[in-house]
């Protein structure tokens, strides 16, 4: 069996188990309400973009295929896009897990003599924690996603893959700028025009002074050996092209076989993630070229966990995710918890399936259950994972309390013998009748009775009244 | 049409309103209802935990329980779901390949009851009565997994008496999810206020769906807040007639403190 994601470094696993740390999300009403319009607004836009597409459901079973392919011949595709990127003046990098790509990364920008990096927006240097290791490191790595910049500034961790700040509404933002941002007007008020502006004149500064970026990447493509970024700001084409060396952090999965399955990616993931027709910048490199753009340029491949989530025939499928965050939007779970409560830097219901498979489901067992099956993330996702089937799997790997399998094994044995089953019933209606009522049940039945009330039991079951029929 | 029953653990045991409004109403409707002794339960319960192996011999007496009927119904979008969906995977995860084959086949002739009387009676009206301002919850088992669409409303558009107001955010979970209501109740709970909020601003005095589980725990919030608001199985609806049984003998899928 393949290793999974180290513990003690990186953002996978979360300090306290899922009820607990939802429990305090729920009571934060300012959170709720910064979440229940944020997700409102983002799934509204993007159903009326995916309506504009007559041949949506090929499309996203196209994508489906393609990555169902890209998994089935992973070794091969990265080899070749191995060889391209080194033919094309890149050099290559293996990345087994987060402390080798944190040392790599490191060295690389040790090595140009750089103490600080910008950054593109990517959740591959989120999850291995690699700012920290930066910092560690007395590199100052600075985020340039006008969003990601908000979090970092704050001192705080993002809570959605697409939207980082999607817990913050613009007061705080103001607040946060006036308290950490270098250099910024005093008098800034908190409309977004002025807002974003302030961030412009703090990343410009950045921008034209800092030689070494540090980027992920949506795509690669193997048949050249390109890379891709899509993005809506225009920051991270500035980092892409800007300085003398750039570093990029890939997550092996986001290999693709050729330009011609870009096309389905490209329509796929602006509709399903900001509800755009076509993301505003595509940024596409293959490895250097002279006189133009960074002439140092570094591909990190990354493992991570990612070779165990594939040796699983039927979690495998969670490594097809183009990160649009769709499932995110339209889980009624997560829009009321918000994404810190998953404790990974992948929340929602994708987080809920991929971050117990990264780091092995005992360490984030509680995950798997974050979920009601309702099922809205498997209609909402481009690729079409099955996340409800994901999730009912991996609560089966899930080291089980032992008073629950006790009480498991007892129902499934008396279910078993129908006269044990029907004595079962008698039973727990004389006990309800007893006057206990549902009151008082003991944990985990309690939470049933917090906020809702138990029925009272009938006179006789149906099988008894089927009896006497 | 001879029908097989397939009751269901929680309707049996909390809910046989539901189910013997399902005889009663297949039966006005001239088909002959049996119930197959030896069910107890679908396993959902335990799949969904994540107990598949203990799952296993439920599914078996499932199987072999329903297999000699041509046609079987629930008055449970969740059940059927677990039966359409879950039964041959757990089967064939259990490494017991005919019974997959054989889960398969009884999945095939397994019915929620909207499908059952429109696609396979062939009726959307139902000649039911039933005087009440009614709004429907369409349950995320019966709306995705089963994906029964608007079959539930067509029955109940027909029926006489009845108004039928629609539900703000309809499709949004009610949070019930099994042992999601008791493992996260906090947040559980909060899906369900959303839900009340829904219901209540609709004026409708009874709230409907195909699934007692759901309608258990909306119907326990609307109890807990003492709003008058009554949960009612889709069933029971279809099954009242202006001779009576309106809505069953107990009256009404009522929670009571
Ligand atoms: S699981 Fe699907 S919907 Fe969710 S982020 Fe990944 S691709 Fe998007």
């Amino acid at each position: 069996m393949p290793a999974t994601a180290p513990g003690g470094v990186g953002q996978l696993r979360g300090e306290e188990p899922f009820p607990a740390a939802a429990r305090r999300a729920l009571a934060d009403a300012q959170l709720r309400r910064n979440l229940g319009h944020a997700t409102a607004t983002i799934r509204a836009k993007s159903g009326a973009v995916i309506a504009e597409v007559p041949d949506w459901e090929q499309l996203r079973a196209a994508g489906s295929a393609i990555k169902a392919d890209v998994l089935a011949r992973l070794p091969e595709l990265l080899e070749q896009l191995e060889a391209r990127v080194t033919a094309a003046g890149g050099v290559v990098h293996w990345a087994a897990d987060a402390n080798e790509a944190n040392r790599i990364v490191t060295d690389l920008v040790r090595a140009t003599g750089s103490d600080r990096v910008i950054k593109v927006k990517s959740m591959a240097t989120q999850e291995i924690g690699l700012n920290e290791a930066l910092e560690a490191a007395g590199i100052i790595p600075v985020e340039t996603d006008l969003a990601e910049l908000i979090v970092q500034l704050g001192d705080d961790r993002p809570s959605h893959i697409l939207v980082p700040a999607i817990h913050r509404n613009r007061a705080e933002i103001r607040e946060i700028f006036l308290r950490a941002m270098p250099g910024v007007d005093r008098a800034l008020t908190d409309e977004p025009a002025d807002l974003a502006a302030a961030a412009r004149r703090f990343l410009r500064q950045t921008f034209l002074s800092t030689s070494v970026a540090v980027s992920g990447a949506n795509f690669a493509v193997a048949e050249t050996g390109t890379l891709a970024v899509v993005e809506s700001e225009g920051n991270g084409r500035m980092c892409l092209t800007l300085p003398e060396t750039l570093i990029t952090v890939m997550g092996v999965e986001k290999v693709v076989p050729t330009w011609r399955d870009l096309e389905v990616f490209l329509q796929l993931l602006p509709r399903a993630s900001t509800g755009e027709r076509m993301n505003p910048y595509t940024s596409m490199w293959t490895g250097v070229t002279p006189g133009d753009g960074p002439q140092a340029f570094h591909l990190v491949l990354l493992d991570n966990g990612r070779s165990a989530v594939l040796a699983d025939g039927v979690g495998r499928q969670a490594l097809h995710c183009i990160r649009c965050s769709a499932c995110l939007n339209v889980c009624p779970v997560y829009e009321r918890t918000g994404g810190h409560a998953y404790g990974s830097v992948y929340p929602g219901p994708i987080g809920a399936v991929l971050s117990p498979q990264l780091t092995g489901v005992a360490d984030n067992a509680s995950l798997p259950y974050a979920s009601s099956l309702c099922g809205a993330c498997y209609d909402a996702c481009p690729v079409k994972i099955n996340i409800p089937e994901l999730l009912v799997h991996l609560r089966d790997q899930v080291p089980h309390p032992r008073g629950e399998s006790v009480a498991m094994a007892a129902a499934a044995y008396t279910m078993d013998h129908p006269a044990l089953f029907a004595a079962a019933q008698r039973a727990a209606r004389l006990s309800r009748l007893a006057g206990r009522r549902g009151r008082g049940l003991p944990p985990p039945l309690s939470g049933w009775t917090a906020g809702r009330d138990l029925p009272e039991p009938p006179v006789e079951t149906f099988r008894e009244w089927w009896a006497k029929r | 049409m001879r029908i097989a029953l397939f009751v269901t653990c929680l309707a049996d045991t909390m809910f046989p309103e539901a189910a013997k409004a399902t005889v009663r109403l297949l039966e006005r409707l001239g088909h002959e209802v049996v119930f197959p002794a030896g069910q107890t339960c679908c396993g959902q319960m335990h799949i969904n935990t994540g107990y598949q192996a203990r799952a296993v011999p439920l599914v078996r007496r499932h199987v072999r329980t329903f297999d000699p009927y041509d046609v079987i119904v629930a008055p449970s979008g969740s059940c059927v779901g677990s039966v359409r969906h879950q039964h041959a995977l757990v089967a064939r995860r259990g490494g017991d390949e005919r019974l997959a084959s054989r889960a398969e086949s009884v999945a095939g002739r397994t019915y929620e009851l909207s499908e059952l009387l429109v696609d396979v009676l062939g009726v959307t009206d139902v000649a039911a009565y039933f005087p009440h301002r009614v709004t429907y919850h369409p349950t995320c088992h019966s709306l995705r997994s089963l994906r029964v669409g608007d079959r539930p409303l067509r029955l109940l558009r027909a029926v006489r008496g009845l108004e039928l107001v629609e539900l703000p955010a309809a499709e949004q979970c009610c949070g019930f999810g099994g042992t999601f209501a008791v493992k996260n109740a906090d947040t559980s709970i909060a899906m369900l206020a959303d839900k009340m909020r829904h219901v209540l601003s609709t004026g409708a005095d009874v709230c409907t769906a195909g699934d007692a589980s759901c309608l258990m725990h909306i119907g326990g919030g609307l109890s807990r807040l003492r709003t008058g608001v009554r949960t009612v199985h889709l069933a029971e609806i279809l099954a009242s007639t202006e001779q009576g049984g309106s809505p069953g003998e107990r009256g009404e899928l009522v929670v009571r403190t």
